[in-house]
């Protein structure tokens, strides 16, 4: 009998941060080899079963950022510390990290979309030989939904960083919406560099149109899909758009592709 | 090698292969069937030949067989995962040559894609043997010539029904012994090599002429007419989405189950995200996902086959009379329409 592809694992949660009011990072332990952009099914028994990226590992442990939505964000926010979360993983076609490498990244990510980047950003954080320069323009909606204070901070110090906010004006960061932004990206100075997008389906749309007008090639702009899924491993059909399905080619596409998935 | 026998005899082979199989069949069901006064015809446990409804369509397809409607995945009691089980009794499935090519589509889609094989669909497929039925001459919306899905080699028994006794092809060797016993002669199934219906398959071939497709206003027609109602995915051979979910048998008591039901691409729900995010908000579009899942995307994919067999049930289960013949021959007269402007623009430069 083949194995059951369904069947998830306990995992020890080891801590807990609370980013915002609806946002907690939750690290547990594991020494799975998950890859920067790649996702788990998280779930609990009688809860049910959702999809969340890694938005951070490290030796022994992955995190996640979750926010709380629905069904099964809401149980896992009353987990504590030493509890165990059942997971499935991990899924999805990673970003091409070893293409990055040796040029210059620019990364662009709104709201909860900053959670499936961070990995990325971290990694060469602390492996700075080998990548050139790192931009980093990240926005929230408002002061009350900034993820990851700590790591935006430590970033700025290798890192060029732009953080903004949607309207409140608050220190160390900027107003306004990430496309308006973007014009401080030297993009015309560019060569051998990658531009990684991800953020609300609306916000990576006009992010990727206005990064062609300032001439980035489609195939240098990668961006990560949310579908709605049910399996993660191609057969509930849920996150199929056209001949895809985002849970196997996905979450993580190259523009070029990803121009082309019409819904 | 073919066999002939009366009605009598093939009910005690009956009971012999029920003590390895459940034997399923299309059953009526009086009085069951959408409008009052008809019967529903569908799938089940059959104790004697004479329940097998041959000479009429059935409303349901077999799937539920082997891809239950509701099926549980694990059983929680406590904090722990216990795999649901079944047991080792085989699957003995009377069908259509379209059903029997409709399952090669979910075993494509439950085997095949992505990396790994479902258990669940395995466990079940794999006990799965066909007993072919003849269709005669078809039914009026079916149109499995031109899918390509009127014929099949893929059954270990073949049975003509005729008024006082049945003809039996033993394919499969497994299945000689229950047949000694019986008369010999030359038989082998007919397959239908026309039905009153056609359809033409719109031939896409540019990304191009696809963007287009999706921008055809004849999507829009169906906004007032589909109900988004799923009755015909539902009906379905080859629709395989499902959606996977946990209940709680009894809130006191700390057990219950995650389950996978069947999903349909036509409910509105079937996208829908947190934060009110969705996509194919209108039925046209949710339609037209469909169409082009039946008769283009499955095929871009996986290369050797359509998805869609023809069965025609999506039609005559459709409480709207939208018929998918019709819009399957409509698009591929929207595609040719689409390819010479193109060619006349190109000309016209
Ligand atoms: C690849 C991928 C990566 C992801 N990464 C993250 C991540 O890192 N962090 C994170 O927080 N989230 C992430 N998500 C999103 C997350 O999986 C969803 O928010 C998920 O729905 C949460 O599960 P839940 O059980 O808590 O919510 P659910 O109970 O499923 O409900 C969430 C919301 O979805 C809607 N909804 C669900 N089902 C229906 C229905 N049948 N009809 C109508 N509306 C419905 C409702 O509006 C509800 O409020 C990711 C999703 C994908 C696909
Ligand atoms: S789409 Fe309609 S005709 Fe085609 S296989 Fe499904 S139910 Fe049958
Ligand atoms: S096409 Fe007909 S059967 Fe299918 S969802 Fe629409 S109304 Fe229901
Ligand atoms: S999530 Fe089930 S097919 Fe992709």
């Amino acid at each position: 009998m083949s194995t059951n592809i369904l069947l998830p694992r306990p995992h020890r949660i080891l801590a807990i941060n609370q980013e915002t009011e609806h946002e907690y990072t939750f690290r547990v332990e594991s020494g799975a080899a998950a890859k920067h952009g790649q996702f788990y099914q998280l779930s609990l028994p009688k809860i049910g079963e959702a999809p969340i990226s890694v938005s951070a590992m490290g030796d022994g442990w992955l995190e996640f950022t979750i926010r709380k939505v629905g069904k099964l964000t809401s149980e896992v926010f009353r987990l504590r510390p030493g509890d165990r979360l059942f997971m499935r993983g991990p899924y999805g076609k990673p970003f091409p990290i070893d293409d990055f490498k040796h040029g210059d990244l620019v990364v662009i990510a709104g709201g909860t979309g900053v959670a499936p980047v961070r990995s990325t950003l971290r990694y060469f954080y602390e492996h700075p030989e080998e990548i050139k320069e790192v931009y980093f323009l990240a926005g929230f909606r408002d002061e009350g939904s900034i993820l990851f204070r700590a790591d935006l901070e430590r970033f700025k110090a290798r890192f060029h960083t732009i953080y903004t906010l949607d309207r409140d004006r608050v220190d160390g960061f900027e107003t306004g919406l990430v496309t308006r932004h973007l014009g401080r990206i030297p993009f015309s100075t560019l060569t051998r560099y990658h531009v990684i997008i991800v953020g609300p389906p609306v916000m990576m749309h006009h992010t990727a149109l206005k990064c062609l007008e300032y001439g980035v090639p489609e195939e240098k702009i990668w961006v990560s899909f949310e579908r709605r899924m049910s399996c993660a491993v191609g057969k509930c059909g849920h996150c199929k758009i056209n001949e895809t399905y985002v849970c196997l080619e996905g979450p993580v596409f190259n523009y070029t592709k990803a121009k082309e998935l019409w819904d | 090698m073919g066999y002939s026998l009366s009605y009598g005899r093939m009910n005690e082979i009956l009971k012999e292969l029920q003590q390895n199989y459940r034997v399923y069949a299309p059953r009526r069901w009086a009085g069951r069937g959408r409008y009052s006064d008809t019967d529903l015809i569908r799938y089940g446990e059959i104790a004697a030949v004479e329940e097998v409804v041959h000479d009429e369509k059935s409303d349901f397809s077999p799937k539920e067989i082997i891809f239950p409607i509701t099926q549980p995945l694990f059983y929680f009691t406590e904090d722990e995962y216990r795999e649901s089980r079944v047991d080792d009794q085989g699957l003995l499935i009377f069908a259509r040559p379209c059903d029997i090519n409709g399952i090669r589509r979910l075993d494509t889609m439950f085997l095949k894609n992505g990396d790994s094989e479902d258990s669940y669909y395995r466990r079940l497929r794999d006990k799965a043997r066909f007993v072919l039925m003849e269709c005669g001459t078809g039914w009026d919306t079916c149109f499995c010539v031109s899918m390509g899905s009127n014929r099949t080699s893929d059954y270990s028994l073949a049975v003509r029904f005729l008024p006082d006794h049945l003809l039996v092809e033993v394919r499969d060797e497994a299945f000689k012994r229950y047949f000694s016993q019986e008369r010999e002669v030359e038989f082998t199934p007919e397959f239908v090599t026309s039905n009153p219906r056609t359809v033409r398959l719109p031939e896409i071939d540019s990304s191009g002429l696809l963007r287009k497709v999706y921008d055809l206003e004849m999507w829009k027609e169906y906004n007032s007419r589909c109900q988004s109602c799923g009755a015909c995915t539902a009906a379905c051979i080859t629709c395989s989405c499902f959606t996977t979910s946990d209940l709680i048998y009894n809130e006191n008591a700390r057990v219950g189950e995650r389950r996978r039901v069947w999903a349909s691409c036509l409910h509105e729900d079937f996208t829908a995200m947190a934060g009110g995010l969705g996509f194919r908000a209108t039925p046209g579009e949710r339609l037209r996902f469909r169409t082009l899942h039946k008769v283009y995307d499955y095929k871009a994919r996986f290369k050797e086959e359509q998805m869609c067999v023809g069965c025609g049930r999506c039609d005559d289960r459709c409480p709207e009379f939208i018929s998918f013949a019709t819009i399957i021959n409509r698009l591929s007269d929207e595609v040719e329409r689409l390819k010479k402007e193109a060619s006349q623009e190109v000309a016209g430069q």
